[in-house]
């Protein structure tokens, strides 16, 4: 019992859920095809809750994801118009991101604000300069492979398995778990989370490890508008609103603490499916959007204590 | 006051968590006129027992008398209706209440809903008289108090209520030289006026100083009592312990070497106001002083923790500005008096907490490999005799003992040679102590330097090579142990002649 309840993580819940619609609708659920669309649309949050854990796992928070995502998808809108390739567009957009996270981190860091004040005010901010840059509208964007990073596989592509943006967010999940686990800087992320006086002590420099951080969640951010850019085919400076609460509720269910100290690479993408599946199982179960809604918040508030019985049980 | 005689009887006491035997059957006998001492290392099960006779957890075995009728406790609510007061180290009072509101919390006097204001006064009034300190007004915010005003709120809670068997838990930890003077009269004022005091301490001369008699548990039993002033300290210690302890404080003979460390004339921003003195390889110097005297302040100076506002810290030739980074790099490393808030990170694992400053060598490219972090952890912890379940485990899990060995652990596995130690070995158990005790005196002898700030004085001469004596952020010249006896320096430690 002790150790079931132990491994009862997020992939059960995962398991569960992706059961359940299967038992519930067998004949449009579970196909090919729907999973691939399903991964499809865990991409843009996927890859922005890598850069969220990263965060969370620090004892931060950013709550500008979603205004990143947009000022990135007009970026590369606009270099694109300007007649940069694709590549140098995209890599435009991921560098404002990380340009973004670095004045965020700057903020924290030097004037000692705190995260969510900041992350606040950049929410706001960002978005504002999204829509300035667009001049207030979309910005058409001519065609190129960089619209093509999440469409569903043709025939003649199906040796790849999965779209160009699932298998960037999956390799981009096992770069960021192992930068996590195996090198210094992501031992100093979560000493910082658990407890920023002992990392201090310790001799690790807590200004740059968070500037770091910052830079890396706005960058992955940025990647997600990249993404996201591909799945528009434009830039839109007024996408992707709210969603910086998604790629929290992601992470926190996938077993982060927002306390710092915790979290998992590999279960905030987990979060991000399991939030897919339902949205996309609802769909599928012909559900009003509000039932779905409902249900996702019912989802975080499950998870988490979940995830606190676990932890008295282990101790 | 003459109250009528009061006798609670533990018989029996049985407690199993899961695989483990917390209590083993014990037996307590406390009556009124008398104060107990409860003594024992960690984990030995003297929280069990007071959580047990608080009404916190239920025994699977054994029963409680008192005054002959059975106590059964569900709840400590219970047990506080039927006399039994708890005092914990912890405080557990309302902050932004006044003192009267936190000494009638719970069972206020009221009229459908609507306080009594006056009654209100009048049995806090009487709980704090009880106490002797009508001086305390009872209008103030109880977030204005100090910690020992706090502590005496707290027993008149007990108080107010009619609870005549107070457990009284390790109450001086936090407190003054004075105010434990001032404490352990009240002690001595509530064991007259007829209740029971059960006394919970590691320090055993305090319990020497206030107890009739003592119970030492070990492992779940009691395994032995007695009248207190017909023991001896170490009889006490080898009972807690288990075995014969032959030297508590051990001191090989060691050489001083060359200066390791100088500082001149070093002012912070409030404290410390002036410092100057040499420590050298081979050393244990001690810092003695009253809490708030600015030791602890000098120590995070030093280490860059805290700002230097005049003076000089001098590390072989580098005397320039410092941050904990370069300390380390220096050959500095710290272990902080606050253990759960600064020495460790409490969440995360024992390996991690051990090789935090120094995470190279565990991999190539600069990668860090949790492997080989374990394997140079796995020797630390062989070492210093740690016990845990395994290196993954957080370190919260583990008793202050084994805490504080970890902090420790981490300036060995850094290879320090100067060791900055803020109370060392506040709040853990005697076994604990005397092996950090040993360890300190192994490292001195090896060539380290160590400058340790204790509250804790028969420690500090008995290790110690030097002693300074710090007051009001000046800290006096050192000198050598052979010189000083605890008289003196408490004498110079509070100015008085």
């Amino acid at each position: 019992m002790k150790n079931a309840l132990k491994k009862l993580g997020p992939l059960t819940g995962l398991v569960f859920v992706f059961a359940l619609f299967s038992i519930l609708r067998p004949e449009a659920f579970p196909t090919a095809d729907n999973i691939q669309l399903m991964l499809l649309q865990t991409a843009v949050v996927g890859t922005a809750a890598l850069g969220m854990t990263i965060v969370i796992i620090s004892g931060g928070i950013d709550l500008s994801v979603g205004s990143v995502i947009a000022l990135s998808t007009v970026v590369i809108a606009l270099l694109m118009n300007a007649g940069a390739s694709p590549l140098v567009a995209a890599l435009g957009g991921v560098v404002i991101g990380a340009v973004c996270g670095s004045v965020i981190g700057a903020l924290i860091t030097q004037l000692r604000l705190a995260p969510f004040i900041v992350t606040l005010a950049m929410w706001g901010a960002l978005r504002g300069a999204a829509k300035g840059l667009a001049d207030e509208q979309i910005v058409l964007a001519p065609d190129s492979w960089l619209n093509r990073l999440l469409n569903v596989l043709t025939e003649s592509q199906q040796w790849s398995l999965l779209p160009p943006g699932v298998w960037l967010m999956i390799v981009l999940a096992l770069v960021v778990g192992g930068v996590l686990r195996y090198t210094k800087f992501g031992r100093h992320v979560f000493a910082v989370g658990s407890n920023e006086q002992t990392a201090r002590l310790c001799g690790i420099s807590v200004e740059k490890t968070k500037m770091g951080v910052y830079v890396l969640g706005s960058g992955f951010a940025a990647l997600a508008g990249v993404l996201q850019f591909s799945y528009l085919t434009i830039g839109d400076p007024t996408t992707a609103s709210g969603m910086e609460l998604d790629v929290i509720a992601a992470v926190v269910i996938g077993g982060a603490s927002l306390a710092g100290g915790e979290g998992k690479v590999f279960g905030s993408i987990v979060g991000a499916l399991i939030m897919t599946v339902v949205a996309n199982g609802s769909t599928k179960m012909e559900l009003p959007n509000w039932v779905q809604e409902i249900v996702t918040g019912c989802i975080i508030i499950l998870a988490v204590v979940l995830d606190r019985y676990r932890h008295r049980r282990t101790e | 006051m003459a109250q009528s005689p009061l006798t609670l009887e533990m018989r029996g006491i049985h407690k199993r968590f899961g695989a483990t035997i917390a209590l083993d059957g014990v037996d307590v006998r406390v009556q009124s006129g008398e104060v107990l001492a409860l003594v024992g290392e960690n984990g030995a099960g003297k929280s069990t027992l007071m959580k047990v006779l608080s009404g916190v957890v239920q025994p699977d075995a054994g029963n409680m008398l008192l005054n002959g009728k059975p106590f059964t406790p569900r709840h400590p609510h219970d047990a506080r209706m039927a006399g039994v007061g708890m005092v914990y180290q912890e405080l557990s009072l309302a902050q932004h209440l006044s003192v009267e509101e936190n000494i009638l919390l719970g069972m206020e006097p009221a009229r459908m809903g609507f306080l009594n204001r006056p009654e209100m006064r009048r049995l806090a009034a009487d709980a704090i008289a009880q106490l002797g300190r009508s001086d305390i007004r009872l209008d103030l915010r109880v977030g204005s108090l100090s910690i020992a005003e706090c502590q005496l709120v707290e027993i008149a809670r007990a108080v107010a209520v009619g609870c005549r068997v107070l457990v009284l838990d390790e109450p001086t930890s936090s407190l003054t030289v004075a105010d434990s003077e001032r404490f352990f009269e009240l002690t001595h004022r509530l064991k007259k006026q007829g209740n029971a005091v059960i006394y919970i301490s590691h320090v055993l001369e305090e319990v020497k100083q206030i107890s009739d008699r003592f119970i030492v548990l070990r492992d779940g039993k009691s395994v032995g009592e007695g009248k207190t002033p017909s023991a001896s300290t170490k009889q006490i210690i080898s009972m807690m312990v288990g075995r014969e302890v032959d030297d508590l404080y051990p001191r090989s003979k060691r050489k001083a070497g060359d200066v390791l460390l100088e500082v001149n004339n070093v002012a912070g921003d409030v404290k410390p106001v002036s410092a100057s003195f040499e420590l050298r390889r081979g050393e244990v110097l001690g810092i003695a002083g009253l809490i708030g005297a600015g030791r602890s302040e000098l120590l995070r100076s030093i280490f860059g923790l805290d700002p230097v506002r005049r003076g000089e810290i001098r590390i072989g030739v580098y005397a320039g500005a410092a941050s904990p980074v370069l300390r380390w790099t220096q050959g500095m490393g710290m272990v902080s008096e606050d253990r759960k808030n600064e020495g460790l990170a409490v969440s995360l694992s024992v390996s991690d907490n051990i090789t935090l400053s120094r995470l190279d060598g565990f991999g190539p490219f600069g990668t860090v490999l949790p492997s080989r972090q374990d394997l140079a952890t796995s020797t630390w912890v062989q070492r210093l005799n740690i016990k845990i379940q395994h290196l993954r485990q957080a370190v919260s899990s583990l008793s202050g003992g084994n805490q504080q060995k970890i902090a420790l652990a981490r300036l060995l596995h850094h290879d320090v040679d100067v060791f900055l130690l803020d109370e060392p070995t506040r709040g853990i158990d005697v076994g604990s102590k005397v092996e950090i005790y040993k360890l300190i005196d192994e490292l001195a002898t090896r060539g380290k330097a160590i400058l340790m700030v204790s509250s804790y004085l028969p420690e500090l001469l008995g290790i110690c090579d030097r002693i300074a004596v710090m007051r009001r952020g000046e800290l006096h010249s050192a000198r050598p142990v052979a010189d000083l006896d605890q008289h003196s320096v408490m004498l110079e430690a509070t100015g008085s002649e």
